[in-house]
């Protein structure tokens, strides 16, 4: 049994990290079940149950991160980046990025300067919390203190 | 004082199967493969480095629990435990040699950073691995 939820730990992981690296493709639910050999709808349940949130909601996360990091670091639009990161319409863009980060793309550019720890480590931290309540993290430091880093 | 990191270690499913990952296709070399009864001492190491081991160890007995041992086993291949970063001195290089040895499970290509080159993969049992081509 312990076996059997190893495999399929080990294969829903490497369908999540087909999120993480293939995030900016037009990828769908169907595509990513494909990577661990699971029906959709079981593939979505078994995500869900493992890690705790469902295999769309993580893609977005991981589309918005990225995105976080393009309005921070580089001067591309916002139609740009909603484009860049795999989003097929700009209001899902924009709808998504409030929806997670409680402002809007702009908004959050105004407000935010480029930061200075590797991408690894921004790829873990940056990452939207599921939880609205949770602690500070990284992405809380002031855009001033992350310029002041970037000397 | 403390001189040098000697050994660390992770957890892997199968030690012989991670010998053959480690050494097959990362490229590193066999360290120590001691045994002691039951208990296999096995570690790999950076060739040449005189830099630490890293000791690959199977979750169970004796030092856990059988529901212990599940639970990490379970931890370590939905990716939740620790990983390794490795530096070298050819990102594009290294992942066109680990491609041909077979490696398909890459979490990231090269990738450009102001710090340097990066590529990400996992082993077979879901530790993350980072190698870093450093800047200069």
């Amino acid at each position: 049994m312990s076996r059997e939820t190893e495999e399929l730990h080990r294969r829903l992981l490497r369908a999540r990290d087909t999120i993480d690296r293939a995030y900016a493709r037009p990828l769908d639910v169907r595509a990513i079940a494909a990577v661990a050999h699971l029906s959709p709808a079981h593939f979505s349940r078994c995500f869900r149950a493992v890690f705790g949130e469902t295999p769309h909601r993580y893609l977005q996360r991981r589309r918005v991160e990225r995105s976080m990091f393009l309005l921070r670091e580089t001067g591309r639009s916002v139609t740009e980046v909603c484009f860049d990161v795999g989003f097929a319409s700009l209001g899902t863009f924009s709808r998504t990025f409030r929806a997670i980060v409680g402002e809007t793309p702009s908004g959050y550019r105004r407000g935010n300067g480029p930061v200075v720890v590797p991408g690894c480590v921004q790829m873990a931290q940056f990452r939207i919390s599921r939880c609205p309540a949770a602690g500070p993290s990284l992405a809380t430091v002031p855009a001033s203190a992350a310029k002041e880093n970037a000397k | 004082m403390i001189t040098k990191l000697n050994v660390t270690s992770i957890f892997v499913l199968d030690k012989d199967e991670a010998l053959d990952f480690y050494v097959g296709k990362l490229g590193l070399e066999k360290g120590n493969d001691v045994r002691q009864g039951d208990y296999r001492w096995l570690t790999v190491r950076v060739p040449g480095a005189a830099g630490a081991e890293i000791s690959l160890e199977q979750p169970g007995a004796p030092l856990h629990d059988e529901a212990t041992a599940e639970q990490l086993r379970e931890l370590l291949t939905k990716g939740a435990l620790n990983g390794l970063v490795f530096t070298t001195d050819d990102a594009q290089k290294l992942f066109e040699t680990l491609k041909e040895r077979g490696v398909t499970d890459f979490t990231q290509e090269p990738t450009k950073h102001f710090y340097g080159i990066d590529l990400g993969l996992r082993d077979p049992f879901g530790n993350a691995i980072r190698i870093v081509q450093p800047v200069g």
